[in-house]
């Protein structure tokens, strides 16, 4: 909004300052939030609405869950951050060559690997992130990171995704602010039942794999109503039947 | 009482006088004093190429030996400017040719050169010495070849990050056996391998070789043999820094690192494998720059190679330092004066990024001599930015980037105007800036104040209201090049400020609210602006009230530019539709 006061301008004139004014006052009809008009199909000014503010983790996907109209990620914006072309590709070979490596040695290692795990590197989008991957739950806007690196077993995974989505502790609240009752994400007794995207781009019901195993082949986690996670890899066929009583 | 030199002794006064600034004022005393300094004007800098034609300049200064020129505007290095743009080098080597063939040196920036340019560069400068080429695009090996081949006096040729065609690597065999003046040599931007044993015939016979940067293709073996062959380098660009780990290796390659007594500079650094860093640390107590930031080495690693580096004044690094590192930096490095610290991930998403506002802190404490930062983070506070203002008031230029937009103060969640207020205010020295982050009205209102001396100012994702911009150009009394980004920065206050824009270089503004219509008036009203809207969709299907994609506005004593792409629309091209609708008064 154009503070007209501030300005000295009446509502609708726009001075030039060599005594000319446009009629109309055009910044005031294209301004304020109205982005999407304006541009038409041509592009968006993205503005704070599409960053959800610091202290929520950004997540491509809560946005299309929100299923507002195209809005972009922000890892999408054209030349953001601003690094040169050069330092870009250079970047993006060094972890393309940084994850061949890890893969390659991960392979060898896992014959003799009884330690803790060494850092986990993981593919989203062809960029690599260490540890930390994306987990959408159904019904809920804004996705959450977690790091696997800080975990060690299913269970553990678990408890943080519960404690990140549903526990409400003194001074936050659990994203859904609805449930307070403890998930069983694991069991499959309960609403919501946990799964994860491989690198062949399947979705799989977590649990199934040996957990290092899991980890070096997990891209992004999504907590699924059970009632949708049919046709997946399934680990207890009985519970799951019953709640399977329509298509996704 | 006028004073009136004889021209002989003006000119030995002026011949003293290198800096282009005091040149310019010196030709604005007087017509007398404006033909001599012209006449004795050797190094000429044009930093927009469209600002002038090449055949007024060439005409003004007879005894040029040195020609600087500027293309693109800066946000063509992050992709803002759509190919085809403009920015020729052909224009200007033709005038040079034919008004200047004493011209030895040329170094571009940001411009088109095409291999049919070299290669006239080659042919028409008979003791051309001098070729800088940085962030240029549209040549190929061949044209580099061109001149290798036929400048029998080539002193120095240096490809900075440029995008050229890479037919190979065999343009270096194209050095003539008998040419040995070569001073300096970057090829660090080409991706083919050339012949090793060309490499090391050339720096054999070049006694007087100073500078080397070597591409990625280099590999380790090769750099030892190269250094063996030139321990005097001053500057060194390594290629690859990693081979497979072999003790010997490391022995001779630590050796010829320790006999290059006179390396004060030190780049490249692809792909290192932290075992062979070690081999550096003879050179660590004599360099004063040290650019890391293409090498993905971690903290420990880092801190070994950092806290040798005593005498060090520049540092490029990535993200991977870590507030630790600069820690540690600030308490070993006591004469740095630049800092780069560039990102590791170029993922908008990663949440890991490993420095935060508090390693800048860190060395704006430590380091008393700091006075050139750019710096990627996600987020940062006012209290940082405050404390790094009262450390330096010394800075010069400071370049924030808090890569998530419209991030506020992630302790207090207010938005960054309190420590850039500080930064404007506390740097009085203050040349060039970048702001990031949430920032408000009143950010730009202090920066108009009180950034007195700021030259160059780079805004992206910031600001409520036209009221930001109009605090930018009727305030910042020096400003000469403004670009901005994604802001709802509208027509209000670029027409008020119309003026302002013939006393600067350049404007550029891209995905704001700038309309049609207002660019269209300032066109007809400013004719010595050359407003350029530049757009993929063409002007005749949009209304007055459109915002257009981008705006490039810069003034100009040459006119309009006839060399525009379609995608770029002036008012002289399309005069039918440049008379404006819009009712004047």
């Amino acid at each position: 909004m154009i503070t007209e006061l501030e300005m000295g301008k009446g509502e609708s004139e726009l001075e030039l300052g060599l005594g000319l004014s446009l009629g109309g006052g055009t910044a005031a009809k294209i301004g304020g939030k109205s982005g999407g008009g304006a541009w038409g199909e041509r592009g968006r000014l993205l503005t704070a609405k599409d960053f959800p503010s610091v202290g929520s983790k950004r997540a491509a996907d809560s946005a299309s869950h929100a299923g507002s109209s195209p809005p972009r990620s922000s890892s999408q914006v054209v030349g953001w951050p601003p690094i040169g072309s050069h330092r870009m590709n250079s970047l993006v070979n060094n972890q393309a060559t940084k994850s061949a490596r890890e893969e390659e040695e991960a392979d060898k290692k896992k014959v003799n690997d009884d330690h803790q795990p060494k850092d986990v590197t993981k593919k989203v989008n062809g960029k690599v992130q260490l540890g930390f991957i994306k987990v959408n739950m159904d019904g809920v806007a804004i996705g959450r990171k977690v790091d696997l690196n800080a975990h060690s077993s299913y269970e553990n995974l678990a408890q943080t995704l519960e404690d990140m989505f549903f526990r409400t502790n003194p001074g936050t609240i659990g994203l859904t602010g609805q449930f307070t009752k403890p998930l069983r994400l694991l069991d499959g007794s309960s609403e919501f039942v946990l799964t994860y995207e491989d690198k062949e781009g399947d979705w799989m019901l977590v649990g199934d794999v040996p957990w290092r195993m899991f980890i070096t082949s997990v891209k992004r986690l999504r907590v699924m109503k059970t009632s949708e996670a049919n046709g997946l890899a399934a680990r207890h066929q009985e519970p799951k039947e019953r709640q399977r009583n329509q298509p996704a | 009482m006028a004073l009136r030199l004889p021209s002989k002794v003006l000119k030995h006064i002026l011949s003293f006088i290198d800096s282009n600034e005091d040149r310019n004022s010196v030709s604005l005393v007087c017509k007398s004093w404006f033909e001599t300094e012209r006449k004795t004007r050797k190094r000429v800098f044009v930093g927009n190429c469209y600002a002038v034609t090449p055949a007024a300049v060439a005409r003004r200064f007879p005894e040029m030996r040195s020609l600087t020129l500027k293309g693109k505007p800066h946000f063509a290095d992050y992709n803002l400017v759509p190919d085809g743009w403009g920015g020729y080098a052909c224009p200007w080597i033709e005038a040079m040719a034919a008004k200047s063939p004493s011209l030895e040196e040329i170094r571009l920036k940001r411009m088109v050169v095409t291999d049919e340019c070299l290669e006239r560069i080659a042919a028409s400068f008979k003791d051309f010495k001098v070729l800088v080429l940085t962030s240029c695009e549209g040549f190929s090996t061949d044209g580099i070849a061109a001149i290798a081949s036929t400048c029998r006096n080539l002193r120095v040729l240096e490809l900075r990050e440029c995008i050229v065609e890479d037919l190979g690597g065999d343009w270096l065999s194209y050095f003539p056996e008998t040419s040995t003046s070569l001073v300096s040599l970057d090829f660090s931007c080409l991706d083919s391998e050339v012949k090793i044993s060309d490499l090391e015939r050339l720096v054999s016979r070049s006694p007087n070789l100073k500078s080397l940067k070597l591409n990625p293709a280099v590999t380790l073996d090769g750099l030892v043999s190269i250094l063996r062959r030139a321990p005097q380098l001053t500057e060194l660009g390594t290629g690859s820094f990693a081979a497979e780990l072999k003790p010997e290796a490391f022995t001779k390659l630590s050796k010829a690192f320790s006999n290059c007594k006179q390396l004060q500079s030190l780049s490249g650094l692809w792909d290192v494998l932290p075992e062979y860093l070690p081999a550096l640390y003879s050179v660590c107590p004599g360099l004063t720059s040290l650019n890391l930031s293409y090498a993905t080495v971690r903290m420990p690693d880092l801190v070994e190679l950092l806290r040798r580096c005593s005498k060090l004044q520049k540092l490029w690094v990535m993200d991977l330092i870590e507030d630790k590192g600069l820690e540690a930096v600030a308490s070993y490095c006591k004469e740095l004066r630049e800092l780069r610290v560039f990102p590791s991930e170029p993922d908008l998403d990663a949440t890991n990024i490993p420095v935060t506002e508090q390693g800048l802190v860190y060395v704006s404490k430590g380091c008393r001599k700091l006075e050139s930062v750019l710096y990627f983070c996600v987020q940062f506070t006012n209290a940082a930015l405050i404390t790094i203002a009262r450390k330096r008031p010394n800075l010069k230029c400071f370049r924030l980037c808090v890569i998530e937009p419209f991030a506020p103060d992630y302790k207090t969640n207010e938005p960054l105007d309190k420590g850039f207020k500080a930064i404007a205010e506390g740097c009085k020295d203050l040349r060039r800036l970048s702001v990031s982050g949430l920032l408000s009205d009143k950010a730009f209102k202090y920066i108009g104040k009180h950034a007195k001396k700021v030259r160059m100012l780079s805004i992206a994702f910031a600001g409520d209201s036209d009221l930001m911009l109009h605090h930018l150009l009727s305030g910042c009394q020096s400003l000469k090049k403004l670009e901005i980004r994604d802001c709802p920065f509208g027509d209000t206050a670029l027409l008020e400020n119309a003026a302002k824009l013939e006393t600067m270089r350049s404007l550029w503004m891209s995905s704001c609210f700038v309309s049609f219509g207002a660019c269209k008036l300032l066109s007809q009203k400013m004719p010595r602006l050359n407003v350029e809207v530049i757009d993929e969709h063409p002007p005749k299907t949009r209304p007055e009230s459109s915002p257009v994609e981008r705006i490039y506005i810069y003034r100009t004593v040459a006119g309009p530019r006839m060399d525009t792409p379609e995608f770029v629309w002036t008012l002289h091209k399309n005069p039918e539709i440049g008379v404006s609708k819009l009712a004047i008064k």
